[in-house]
């Protein structure tokens, strides 16, 4: 179970029956081809949010605002200034990620609780603006009247198409990122989440690092929104709140703050877990708040790993008749 | 604009900002003792609030009675919060115990949303509602109320802290909690007192302030955020600190509300405390920290 | 090690996935089944005042309808789904009704922003809906499937105007909150102005959420305004209400009738005392003079929901829903089980008492009430008294 390749062939496995999931699902036509459309979206926001939180170690806590901004973005340009939706998503991913870079230059300066609060303090300012700002943004009543996507003259207007246009996006981000992760810079981010001072030793730029990883977020965030935009046709500046960032962190404190595929994990368990307890009203809120609470003590690096290491940790005292190894 | 008008922003926003120096308070002690910055402390003042009404309304208990046993239960949700989901995370990192007093939040909230519904309740003033004529402004008779219980308890405070032996603990853990751990003082006792101590304050912010303003399942989420923009606008580490920026925040927002817009009230306080996490991260009392 | 582990646990949880979701395809509806109508209704989340007594209104119905024989012989199921206020929540279920549940219909969105969020799918699908929503952008432009039941608040607004005319108090202004339906309240209030002969001096806000609005109130205590309009949902107004006692405003107090309920009167005390606003009928149908076509509608359905839920009294929310299911009852009767016929039915309704109005659809109006659906109420004393003069 052990060898390398043993390892490699489940890796292999794995993926390739997610994929064939992925793409067999909305064959079976169900209203679940929605429900995942919706997933896919989130995933997106959770990989950038994992990206930051995972291996920066920093907090984000106004997540939403990003998303709420690439989504207005898009519904304001394709509505009022008749842009084309797919140059809309780009011009509101360059907006996004402008606004994510001015942010981070101050806020990065501050360290672990600031940082935190003044993400929150961002996302509230955000989304008190989109509320504000009638003319702009329609107010509480939303922006109606969003343009679907299309291809040249194929529309992707229907829920099956939807869903394979926003699962491929979901998994270039997914790829993207797993990149990034493996790479020169991603073994870089990883040494800051572990210590600053002793990555700065090794020559690697810290500031610099942190706010590519935000802006970076922030444009997947904004990629998330545009697509949003385009699938539900109305907008309001509601999904884009304080709840939500907070689900965001749930999301990913559930797949394991340093996994990128652990983010799809978690964000499928959030959501399902959301319709599983949907009889009970309200309660999904306070289970969320129990997870937290418990995963970030017993299994600070998410709730997948900490399972996991519960059941590997049986494993071996199973195999090994009672006696540690 | 007129000075009647004027005058009775400045009233507006001192006792608004007396909440929220009361709710900056609990920030500022639990952050001294423990480093932590607790997210839950809006809920404090939700449930404060809620729990009277629901003692009153429901067991039927008299007004005091109901006033004190509140408070005393929302303290021992603050030592049970302290007692099994702060201190079994202490070596956690950072970022786990932002979560984890998030996750505090978000659970109490949701208790409260589904204990108590969605609607807002009032609760019974101190002393009747008939208004007070100020210069030419007026007040009420529970907005004075709530800047004096703010001047007791803040005074109390600052008493307790400079001249009992758990108050100088107190005060020695916030300075540097290994050190005071050394010298025999019972970490876990100070935590747990900070934790108590903060639980009641906003208790007893969210029991004035329910009279005039409603509570509700909800509130604590708003008042948490501007009662932590209050602390940091004074100073984190400072206890007058708190105070003063609460009373600052109030009296900025009241202002900015009339003379500006009313539109963006809300988005006043978050962008002061952009600007002072910007600018001036210790706030206007606070010391400048260093990494430790 | 451990991401071969995450690998293969995510890999289980979609095939997982897979396996519960076709099991779930449900069966198709046949010819002499139930008639199934779905609701999409904000139950919990922070629209349950609103959606919660929808749903119980729902029940009440089915129960009703189905011991009655169902209509045209068929007993009638109702599929409702809880949208948890959210808008995304909303299109999910909506869809999930059209696709899997295959309804004839769906009754709500209980708010604005999910209404809005349904309208183009249920055009593209061809399923009527009737909202249970307020706001006038729902039903115009008219959209072929798109219908509401609660009164517009231009409605409203033409009520108070007209008081205010006829009492000489043409200078005004206005407070409303910054949520929904303080946004197009202010809308409404700022379009009708000058047709009514209204001067608005003085436009201030509030947030749903605040907690404090003094400062406003004081602003428009200084200025040249001979009435105040408040529009927004509890606890907003009531906290404006006792505001403008504290700081000694004189002039009268108009409200808008999102706050034609008892939680109000709870919440501003004394305060509410001479406060004016339009109601609809249901909110006191004691009041409501034996004349008035709605009066029977009114007080069965009153005596009916009393009756099934602990005496507690219909709020116009659950008589939006009521409205709406009535409204759908009689075009399934007159059109049949078909999407298309229904619609087409449902347009044609006139002279329909409900409890919002008399509803009277056309092609181009899908909501119908006009003039006459709100009763001018004055808060006397602590409880609701039709205005007389």
């Amino acid at each position: 179970m052990s060898t390398v390749t043993g390892r490699l062939n489940v890796r292999y496995l794995a993926l390739a029956a997610f994929l064939v999931a992925i793409v067999v699902l909305p064959l079976l036509g169900t209203h679940y081809t929605s429900l995942m459309i919706v997933i896919g979206i989130h995933t997106m926001l959770a990989v950038g949010l994992c990206l930051l939180m995972g291996f920066t170690g920093q907090v984000s806590l106004g997540h939403a605002a990003f998303y709420g901004i690439g989504a207005f973005g898009s519904g304001i340009l394709t509505t009022n200034l008749h842009l084309s939706p797919w140059l809309a998503m780009i011009v509101a991913a360059v907006i996004t990620g402008l606004i994510a870079f001015l942010v981070a230059l101050p806020i990065f300066r501050l360290e672990g609780h600031y940082l935190a609060m003044a993400t929150l303090g961002f996302g509230m300012i955000v989304f008190i603006f989109l509320n504000q700002t009638h003319q702009l943004t329609g107010g509480p009543s939303g922006l109606r009247g969003i343009p679907s996507l299309s291809i040249a003259s194929f529309e992707i207007d229907t829920d099956f198409r939807y869903y394979y246009l926003v699962w491929a996006f979901c998994l270039l981000v997914l790829l993207a990122s797993r990149n990034i992760v493996q790479s020169r810079v991603g073994r870089a981010l990883r040494s800051i989440h572990g210590s600053e001072a002793a990555a700065a030793s090794l020559g690697v730029n810290v500031a610099s690092f942190k706010v590519k990883i935000f802006v970076l977020s922030a444009v997947y965030a904004s990629v998330a929104g545009s697509l949003y935009a385009h699938y539900t046709t109305f907008i309001s500046p509601q999904p884009f709140g304080f709840l939500f960032s907070i689900r965001l962190v749930v999301m990913v404190v559930i797949g394991g703050l340093a996994s990128i595929w652990g983010a799809i994990f978690g964000t499928l368990s959030v959501t399902f877990l959301t319709e599983f307890l949907q009889p009970f009203g309200d309660f999904d809120v306070i289970v969320f708040g129990l997870i937290l609470i418990v995963v970030m003590i017993f299994m600070p690096e998410g709730l997948t790993f900490g399972i996991q290491e519960l059941i590997a940790k049986r494993l071996r005292l199973a195999r090994h008749g009672g006696q540690v190894a | 604009m007129n000075t009647s008008q004027v005058i009775q922003y400045i009233v507006s926003g001192v006792t608004l900002g007396s909440v929220y120096a009361i709710v900056a308070l609990g920030f500022t002690t639990i952050y001294n003792v423990t480093g932590i910055i607790n997210f839950a402390q809006g809920e404090f003042v939700m449930l404060g609030g809620m729990l009277t009404y629901w003692l009153l309304r429901s067991a039927q208990l008299p007004i005091a009675l109901s006033f004190i046993l509140a408070i005393l239960m929302v303290t021992i949700i603050g030592l049970l919060l302290e007692r099994f989901a702060v201190r079994p995370a202490q070596k956690a990192s950072l970022i786990s115990l932002i979560i984890i007093t998030i996750g505090a939040s978000t659970f109490l909230r949701g208790i409260g949303g589904e204990l108590w519904g969605r609607d807002a309740v009032p609760l019974p003033p101190i002393s009747g509602e008939k208004p007070i004529g100020f210069l030419s402004a007026f007040v009420l008779p529970q907005h004075l109320w709530i800047i004096g219980i703010m001047v007791v308890l803040m005074v109390s405070l600052h008493l307790f802290l400079s001249y009992t032996l758990l108050g100088k603990a107190v005060r020695a853990c916030a300075g540097n909690r290994y050190a005071a751990g050394l010298v025999g003082i019972n970490v876990h006792v100070t935590s747990a007192f900070a934790f108590a101590v903060s639980a009641a304050f906003g208790a007893i912010a969210g029991i004035i302030v329910a009279p005039i303003t409603l509570t509700s399942y909800s509130v604590g989420t708003m008042l948490g955020l501007k009662g932590f923009a209050a602390a940091v606008l004074g100073g984190l580490t400072s206890v007058p600190g708190a105070v003063l920026g609460g009373i600052a925040l109030g009296l900025l927002e009241s202002l900015g509300g009339g003379f500006v817009s009313s539109d963006y009230k809300d988005a006043i306080a978050f962008l002061v405390l952009f600007l002072v996490l910007f600018l001036r991260p210790q706030g206007m009392l606070g010391q400048r920290e260093t990494k430790s | 090690m451990k991401r071969a582990r995450a690998w293969q646990a995510l890999a289980w949880l979609t095939l997982a996935t897979l396996v519960f979701t076709a099991a779930c395809s449900t069966a198709q509806s046949s010819s002499n089944g139930p008639l199934k109508i779905g609701a999409v209704l904000a139950i919990s989340g922070f629209n349950s005042p609103l959606g919660a007594p929808e749903r119980d209104t729902l029940k009440l119905l089915e129960e009703q309808i189905n011991a009655k024989g169902g209509i045209n012989g068929r007993k009638v199921e109702m599929v409702i789904y809880d949208t948890e206020s959210d808008e995304t929540k909303a299109l999910t279920l909506a869809k999930k009704l059209i696709q899997e549940d295959k309804v004839l219909a769906i009754i709500g969105p209980t708010s604005t922003g999910e209404s809005l969020a349904l309208v183009d799918t249920v055009e593209k699908e061809k399923v009527p809906m009737i909202s249970c929503a307020a706001s006038i952008k729902i039903v115009q432009p008219v959209k072929p499937y798109v219908f509401k039941t609660p009164q517009s608040d231009s409605l409203a607004v033409d009520e108070i105007y007209a008081y205010l005319k006829k009492k000489n108090l043409t200078k005004v202004a206005i407070l409303t909150s910054t949520g929904g339906f303080g946004a197009t309240g202010k809308d409404a209030l700022q379009a009708a102005a000058s047709g009514a002969g209204i001067q608005i001096v003085a436009a201030e806000s509030f947030g749903d959420t605040d907690t404090d609005m003094t400062t406003q109130v004081a602003k428009i205590k200084g200025s040249a305004a001979q009435a105040l309009i408040v529009w927004g949902t509890n606890p907003g107004p009531a906290i404006v209400t006792k505001n403008a006692k504290q700081v000694g405003l004189t002039i009268p107090i108009f409200q808008s009738h999102g706050i034609a309920n008892q939680q109000f009167l709870d919440l501003a005390g004394d305060a509410a005392n001479g406060v004016i606003f339009p109601a609809g009928k249901l909110i006191a149908p004691d009041i409501v003079p034996n004349n008035d076509p709605q009066k029977p509608v009114l007080d069965s359905f009153a005596k009916d929901f009393k009756a099934k839920y602990n005496g507690t009294a219909p709020s116009t929310f659950a008589g939006h829903a009521y409205d709406a299911m009535m409204l759908l009852k009689q075009a399934i009767e007159k059109g049949g089980a078909d999407r298309s016929k229904i619609r087409d039915e449902l347009e044609k309704i006139k002279s329909f008492p409900g409890t919002g109005g008399v509803f009277n659809m056309s092609p181009t109006d899908h909501n119908g009430l006009g003039p006459g659906s709100f009763l001018m109420v004055k808060v006397v004393n602590g409880k609701w008294t039709v205005l007389n003069d």
